[in-house]
C-alpha cells in the first residue's frame, strides 16, 4: 500500500486491530487452538469451544445481552437475511406485512424484495430530511397484519441515528417483531439490550476493527423469538445457523468487541474532536451541504454534498484519500445515492456527495491534510464546471431546459 | 476502472486548466458556436465552444464539463481533435473514436456520446448565426 494514502472510509470497513490479529493467530496452527469447536470427544474441540464461548461473552457484554442470545453468522448481511427472512417465514401465519425504510442497507432491502416475491407485503418508509425514521411515520403504516419492523440503528451513509428505544416500546406493545441492523453502531453508541425492546439485532465484525467474514445476530430469549433457519446441516448454533464455527474469526470478533467495550469512550472522544476539526476546516468552502444533522448523527461519518461538482470526479481528484461516494456497494454504478435521493436532495447534490468516515487510527495531521486537499480540488473542479459558472452568473438551474441523452 | 489515459487527461486538465482549453468565450460573438449537452440529473453537463474563421476552420475551443473523470477526459480528447479541423471534418468525429482513444469502459461510453453531441450542437449554433 502506498504510504501517502489516507484512509477515510472506516464506515465501509476498518483495519483489524493489532491485538485482534494476535488473538486470531493463536487459533490457526497445529500448536494453536485449531480444533473444531463442535468436537466433543477431545481436548482440541473443548479448547476451541471454550474460545468461541469466551468470544460470545465479549460480544454479549458489549451490547448487554445474554450470551445465549448471540448467534454467529458470516457477517451482518447474513444476520439481516436470517432475521428478516427467518422471522417472516416463521411467523407468516400471524400476518404477511413488514415495514422497513427506503434508506436501509441493501442487506435489508434485498431480503425484503425476496419476501415480496414470496407473497409478503412490504412498506418502505421515507426518512425525514436528516435521514431519521420517526415513530409517527411507523405508527401510520402499521396494520393488523404487520409482523415485523426492520430499521437500522445508524445509517451507513449519513451516520443518522434512529431512536430504537422509543420505537421498540411501540413494537413490543403491539406485538410486532423488531429487527435492528446495528452494523455501524458497535463501539460507537452504547447499546443495552437488557433494557431495549429489540427482538433481533445484527452485528458485523469488520466495522469494529475485527475481521471480515464474521458477524452475529442477537435473538431475544425474553420474549422468545423463533426463526426459520436459512442454512441447514449439523444444527450448530442451536439450529439457527449450521456450519463449522470459524474459531479464529469468532475469537477475532470477540476480541474486537471486548476492546470496543473498553475503549469506546476514548475512541469516541478522539473521533468527535477530529470530526469537528474537519468540518471547521472545510466549512468555509462555498455551497456545501452536510447530509444529515449534527444534532442527530455519530461523528464518525461526515457526508457532504459539494454543489456543482460530480462525486466521481471529486473522488478521482482526491486520489490520495480513500473516501466513498454513497455506499461502497453502489459506487460501481452510475446512480446517485438512493439514500440521498430518499432525503429529497436535488439530483446535483445527490450526485456530488462524499462520505468521509473516521476511525480509531485517524490522526489530526491526516484530517488537516485531507481538508486542505478537499478545499483545493473543489476549487479546481468548480473551475471546470459549467454549472458553477451558471450559479455564479445567477442562472436558476431548475429553470434550464437540459438536453438529456 | 479508469484507463491510464483517462487519468492522465483528467489530471492534466485539473492541474493546468488554462493550458487545456478550460474556459469560455463570448457566446454572442458571431464567430463562436456554443453547444451545451447533458443534465445535472444525469450527472454530467458538457459545454463546448468553438471559434471558427472565415474559411470554416475551427481555430480555438473552450470547454467546461461537470461530470466524472471520463467525461472531463472525453472533453479534453475532443478539444485536441477539433482544433484545426474544418466544420465538415468536425461533423465526422464519432463518439467511438473518442471512446477508443481513451479506452473507455462500456459503462462510460455515454461520456464520449456526450462529447459528440456537444460538437454537433456547437456547430449547429455557429451555422444558425451565420445563416
Amino acid at each position: 500500500m502506498k504510504s501517502n494514502l489516507v484512509y477515510f472510509d472506516y464506515a465501509s470497513t476498518t483495519p483489524v486491530d493489532k491485538r485482534v490479529a494476535e488473538k486470531m493467530h493463536e487459533c490457526l496452527l497445529l500448536d494453536g487452538n485449531f480444533g473444531n469447536p463442535a468436537s466433543r470427544s477431545h481436548e482440541f474441540g473443548w479448547k476451541a469451544d471454550e474460545a468461541v464461548e469466551k468470544a460470545r461473552l465479549h460480544v454479549a457484554n458489549l451490547v448487554k445481552a445474554d450470551s445465549r442470545e448471540i448467534v454467529w453468522t458470516s457477517g451482518a448481511t447474513e444476520s439481516d437475511n436470517l432475521a428478516i427472512k427467518g422471522a417472516a417465514r416463521f411467523y407468516k401465519d400471524r400476518g404477511k406485512h413488514i415495514i422497513t425504510s427506503k434508506i436501509e442497507h441493501k442487506a435489508v432491502l434485498d431480503p425484503c424484495r425476496q419476501l415480496e416475491r414470496e407473497g409478503f407485503e412490504i412498506t418502505y418508509l421515507d426518512p425525514d430530511e436528516n435521514g431519521v425514521i420517526s415513530l409517527d411515520n411507523i405508527k401510520k403504516h402499521v396494520k393488523d397484519s404487520t409482523i415485523l419492523l426492520s430499521i437500522m440503528h445508524i445509517n451507513n451513509e449519513l451516520g443518522a441515528v434512529n431512536d430504537i428505544e422509543e420505537i421498540g416500546k411501540f413494537t413490543r406493545e403491539n406485538n410486532i417483531i423488531f429487527h435492528v441492523d446495528a452494523a455501524q453502531s458497535t463501539g460507537k453508541l452504547p447499546i443495552d439490550l437488557s433494557k431495549l425492546d429489540v427482538d433481533l439485532m445484527s452485528f458485523s465484525g469488520h466495522k469494529t476493527y475485527g475481521p471480515k467474514g464474521i458477524g452475529a445476530l442477537y435473538v431475544s430469549r425474553k420474549p422468545r423469538i423463533r426463526l426459520e433457519a436459512l442454512i441447514h446441516g449439523g444444527g450448530h448454533e442451536r439450529g439457527f445457523r449450521s456450519g463449522t464455527l470459524p474459531t479464529h474469526q469468532i475469537v477475532g470478533m470477540g476480541e474486537a468487541f471486548r476492546i470496543a467495550a473498553d475503549e469506546m469512550e476514548k475512541d469516541n472522544h478522539n473521533i468527535a474532536q477530529l470530526a469537528d476539526l474537519f468540518w471547521k476546516e472545510v466549512s468555509d468552502i462555498e455551497e456545501i451541504y452536510l447530509n444529515g444533522s449534527f444534532e442527530n448523527k455519530i461523528p464518525n461519518i461526515t457526508n457532504i454534498s459539494f454543489a456543482y461538482i460530480e462525486g466521481e470526479s471529486l473522488i478521482m481528484a482526491l486520489k490520495d484519500v480513500a473516501v466513498s461516494s454513497g455506499s461502497a456497494c453502489t459506487s460501481a454504478s452510475l446512480e446517485p445515492s438512493y439514500v440521498l435521493r430518499a432525503l429529497g436532495r436535488a439530483d446535483e447534490l445527490a450526485h456530488s456527495s462524499i462520505r468521509f468516515s473516521f476511525g480509531r487510527f485517524t490522526t489530526e495531521k491526516e484530517v488537516k491534510m485531507v481538508a486542505e486537499t478537499t478545499k483545493r480540488v473543489v476549487r479546481q473542479l468548480r473551475e471546470l464546471s459549467p454549472l458553477w459558472d451558471m450559479y455564479k452568473d445567477g442562472v436558476d438551474l431548475e429553470k434550464v431546459e437540459w438536453v438529456t441523452h | 476502472m479508469y484507463s491510464r489515459k483517462v487519468i492522465q487527461k483528467f489530471e492534466e486538465t485539473l492541474n493546468n486548466p488554462q493550458a487545456h482549453n478550460v474556459g469560455r468565450m463570448d457566446a454572442k460573438a458571431k464567430n463562436v458556436g456554443t453547444g451545451m449537452v447533458g443534465a445535472p440529473a444525469c450527472g454530467d453537463v458538457m459545454r463546448l465552444q468553438i471559434e471558427v474563421n472565415d474559411k470554416d476552420v475551427i481555430t480555438d475551443c473552450k470547454f467546461k464539463t461537470y461530470g466524472c473523470g471520463s467525461a472531463i477526459a472525453s472533453s479534453q480528447q475532443m478539444i485536441e481533435m477539433l482544433i484545426g479541423k474544418t466544420l465538415d471534418e468536425a461533423k465526422n468525429i464519432k463518439d467511438r473514436e473518442i471512446a477508443e482513444l481513451l479506452e473507455l469502459p462500456s459503462i462510460k461510453i455515454h461520456c464520449s456520446v456526450l462529447a459528440e453531441d456537444s460538437i454537433k450542437k456547437a456547430i449547429a449554433d455557429y451555422e444558425s448565426k451565420k445563416a
